[in-house]
């Protein structure tokens, strides 16, 4: 099955090339992602049926060992052909260094021949998040991507290009999920960096370029990281196995690990690609930087976690997560464009994740696993809806979303799910930093526990405004015309769905997912969470849901006359209008609290990133030295 | 059986106990500025009046935000007195002030919408304590939940007097007294009209009244659980500090004038910081 995993996305990726015809494509999308999605029920099915056991899978693989080198020096070509056209030195210094790196390991040091891929209970989830996420996402790109070439006339249509891309991702992701040994995930890791860069680039503006250079160069020193990690654990253990890395507890492999994962998930310092990663579709800022991409860094953490209790590199990666977690949600208070409010707000959650795995003990990892379903369904459900409010608004700010619970109220709806998902209780983030506060007052951190307080207060506020702003009853302007394609609704009522049953589920899916990836994990799973609280929390949902709806009613029986607002003038008529002082009619403008002279990007990030660049680099100098801790 | 005493209790007394509160607050405040004032039971002539106005509303959906505030708040207190998780009380009350918040920014009304703005901010003002005291609370007693913090041996203040400060400096905040009171305040005379409340009247604006008052027995009882402990005496210690609290708070009230956002956010930050940072760190190293 697993080749199929793989090997379908990829297949599928090659056939765009040759399907120009639009709705064709559209077609092999839709089956393509149906296909996906079935193979992979049929992948968890069948593996559960066996038993639901770790499996070890493919000892010796020669030929598509050399198979994946080829591949390797393709990507270098690759990188440094793109560099060269475009005058940037960074990235091939990086490639030329990690391939030269890898290859030389490979072909000169002794190791032993392990298992290449492995099947556990995490790599189940991550799959399912692949699949399901990634696919709706592929179906609802269909309908996006018509609206926004009929929006952006000069953006060259490179559709083909883009869906290769889309498809070519997930399988490198699914591979990324699968694999076992270091060498393998290393080549995996390089094809989502460079997809996401090509991906990022494919408005081919001066923006775009630059940006997708940034994220290049960051996701490469990460992967940097990783082939020193791979040199270290062949030179000194002998052995490629990721499990490996686990066992032995080196210091100085899991620092150079958890410096790619902290880059792929964008923490700071090198948070920036993901904020310049915006100027892309959304679709692919959805795919890669919500549900997907920043998730294969925090998947490598939360494998190694387990070795980062206690030492030196989990302090140093729980403090970078804490920074984050606080840092980017100050930013995003100061942001009024929709996607960089979702960005700041990714990297803060992610900040969150990483904060929990570098503490590495059962609780913490729970949690952090809880964070990452949830974000990953609630995040690229508010990439997907402020994509559609774009083409329908031809905006995405913030201030200009004023009322759409008028204007776009399905869009409305389905922003405001999004966002009651992220931090209210009783929905599901919220549970998760629930269980994140306790297993940091356990572990005794007490900057942790500061830097959460504050986060979440800072957190609460840019989400807020956001949902006011959804919510204000006033008459447009001018009547706004829905252009948001079936597919794109498809794809946003399933995530919504699925955002409604997790929550109401759960208990259950503490049970059946998450507490065996601990026990996996860990070794023995102790309940984090007792079952009654769990059940508690999913009444308190269903409270939540019912409360305003049987208060509608209630309030609905009332009669009442509506009278215009106040406005400490006279009103011109309707809520629109009040006459100002020189008697002349003057529009009421609303707009929200911003605090960019207190919390703006300009005061924040280059203090942020000198602090973790600072944290990162005495890490390092500590690990090599020898300190132990 | 003793928790539903409890929250039933809470949830007939509530309005009642936080009306006559209200009621000697306006008394004391009267005094203190050389005034008659009104009778104890005037807040409760006011709501009665207020129920029996005329319909009269800007859209059709602040009442039932409102009563959905009213309702999850009772549901957050109901959670405290059962004794239940104090963590989950105070997420959830975060969440009906949000409701508050959509209740007042529903109307796109210029100074309803200013109003839950600064709304917003106070909450993010006090938000960071409130969780500093759960956690605080963990760390003396090894519990969240209520029921056992109460039947500890000591009361929780010998351990946590920097949180019980910082507490009463940010509660200000959500009694909704000045220098705090920049959302909305008891009294009509500010820079933005009635701020949070501006667009409410009637019956929708009593219930926002009589919800306050859940809120403000609620808070009192997260005061009482510094106090509480499992002599029966330790009930009464903690009813009569929670009377000197809400008398300073009424007397700080009075003396002190509105301050500007800035002040509110980095002085309950600061406070937080160092009353309740010091104390979760002392907590920390000594438990």
């Amino acid at each position: 099955m697993i080749p199929l995993l793989i090997g379908i996305p990829a297949v599928l990726a090659v056939l765009f090339q040759f399907v120009r015809n639009e709705k064709a494509r559209g077609y092999i999308v839709y089956a393509g992602a149906g296909i996906i999605m079935l193979t992979t029920v049929i992948f968890i099915a069948d593996w559960i049926m066996g038993g639901a056991r770790t499996l070890m899978l493919y000892q010796s693989t020669e030929l598509i060992d050399h198979l994946m080198t080829a591949g390797d020096i393709f990507l270098m070509c690759l990188i440094i052909y793109l560099s060269i056209k475009y005058g940037k030195v960074l990235p091939i210094i990086l490639t030329i260094l990690q391939t030269a790196l890898v290859l030389y390991t490979e072909f000169t040091a002794e190791v032993i021949e392990g298992p290449h891929m492995m099947v556990d209970w995490l790599t189940i989830l991550m799959c399912i998040i692949i699949a399901f996420i990634g696919g709706f996402i592929c179906i609802y790109t269909v309908g996006y991507m018509k609206g926004y070439h009929s929006h952006h006339k000069e953006v060259k249509d490179r559709q083909p290009f883009f869906f290769s891309m889309l498809f070519l991702f997930l399988a490198a992701m699914f591979g990324l999920v699968l694999s076992q040994n270091l060498v393998w995930i290393y080549f995996f890791w390089e094809i989502t960096s460079v997809i996401s860069f090509l991906m990022i680039g494919y408005t081919r503006t001066d923006e775009a370029v630059n940006n997708s250079f940034c994220a290049l160069w960051m996701n490469l020193l990460g992967g940097l990281g990783f082939a020193v990690a791979i040199a270290l654990m062949a030179q000194m253990h002998g052995s490629l196995q990721l499990l490996q890395v686990v066992n032995t507890g080196a210091l100085l492999p899991l620092m150079c690990l958890s410096l790619a994962g902290l880059t792929k998930s964008a923490q700071l310092p090198f948070s920036t690609w993901l904020l310049g990663a915006m100027v892309a579709p959304t679709p692919s800022s959805a795919l890669l930087h919500s549900a997907t991409m920043v998730k294969a860094g925090v998947y490598l953490l939360i494998r190694i976690s387990p070795a980062l209790e206690g030492n030196l590199v989990g302090i140093i990666v729980s403090s970078i997560g804490g920074l984050t977690f606080i840092m980017a949600s100050m930013m995003a208070i100061a942001q009024n464009d929709a996607k960089k409010v979702l960005a700041f707000s990714t990297i803060s959650n992610l900040g969150l994740i990483v904060g929990c795995t570098g503490i590495g003990v059962e609780e913490t990892v729970w949690a952090a696993i809880f964070l990452m379903i949830f974000h990953a369904v609630s995040k690229s459900m508010l990439f997907q809806s402020v994509g559609a409010t774009e083409n329908t608004l031809g905006s995405r700010d913030i201030e200009d979303m004023h009322g759409l619970i008028i204007t776009v109220p399905r869009l409305a709806y389905i922003m405001g799910i999004g966002i009651a998902g992220m931090y209210l209780a009783p929905f599901g983030m919220l549970i998760s930093k629930w269980v994140a506060l306790k297993a940091f007052v356990d572990s005794g951190n007490v900057i942790l526990v500061l830097f959460i307080a504050y986060g979440s207060a800072t957190t609460m506020f840019y989400w807020t405004k956001w949902l006011a702003k959804l919510l204000c009853f006033h008459i447009p302007r001018d009547t706004v015309n829905d252009v948001t394609r079936r597919d794109e609704y498809v794809s946003m009522f399933f995530h919504a769905a699925t955002m409604l049953l997790l929550c109401l589920m759960l208990p259950l899916v503490a049970v059946w997912m998450v507490n065996p990836i601990v026990r996996e994990l860990f070794g023995n799973s102790t309940d984090v969470l007792s079952m009654s609280v769990l059940t508690t929390m999913a009444i308190m949902l269903v409270s939540i849901f019912i409360v305003p709806a049987v208060m509608f009613f209630i309030s609905r029986r009332s009669h009442r006359e509506i009278v215009p607002i106040y406005m400490n003038g006279i009103n011109e008529g309707d809520n629109r209008f009040f006459m100002n002082s020189y008697g002349k009619k003057e529009h009421l403008y609303l707009s929200n609290w911003y605090l960019r002279f207190e919390f703006g990007r300009r005061h924040l990030r280059i203090p942020s990133i000198i602090m973790a660049a600072a944290v990162l680099v005495i890490g390092f100098c500590l690990v090599i030295g020898g300190v132990s801790w | 059986m003793v928790k539903v005493v409890f929250v039933l209790a809470y949830l007939i007394l509530a309005p009642l106990l936080g009306g006559l509160l209200d009621g000697i607050d306006r008394i004391i405040s009267a005094r203190m500025q050389r005034r008659k004032g009104p009778g104890i039971l005037q807040p409760f002539y006011d709501l009665g009046k207020l129920f029996s106005k005329e319909m009269i509303a800007v859209n059709n959906v602040q009442l039932l935000l409102n009563l959905s505030y009213l309702v999850i708040l009772m549901i957050a207190g109901a959670m405290l007195f059962a004794g239940a998780d104090l963590l989950m009380v105070l997420f959830i009350l975060s969440t009906a002030d949000m409701f508050l918040i959509m209740a007042a920014s529903s109307d796109s009304s210029p100074y309803a919408n200013m109003g839950a703005s600064r709304e917003m901010l106070q909450m993010m003002a006090y938000e960071p304590l409130t969780l500093l005291i759960a956690v605080g609370f963990y760390l003396t007693t090894g519990s969240f939940q209520v029921s056992d913090i109460i039947r500890e041996d000591v009361s929780a203040v010998l351990w946590m007097p920097g949180l019980l400060i910082g507490f009463m400096f940010t509660a200000a905040i959500k009694f909704r007294k000045s220098p705090f009171d920049l959302s909305t305040s008891h009294h009509a005379h500010q820079e933005m009209v009635k701020g949070l409340t501006t667009e409410m009247s009637g019956t929708t604006l009593a219930i926002m009244n009589i919800a306050e008052y859940y809120e403000m027995v609620l808070l009192l009882g997260i005061f009482c659980l510094f106090f509480v402990n499992s002599t029966w005496w330790s009930w009464i210690v903690a009813v009569v500090v929670c009377m000197v609290i809400f008398f300073a708070e009424t007397l700080w009230d009075n003396v002190s004038a509105r301050v500007k956002w800035k002040t509110l956010l980095y002085s309950c930050w600061i406070v937080t910081l160092v009353a309740g940072g010091v104390n979760i760190l002392i907590l920390m190293l000594d438990k």
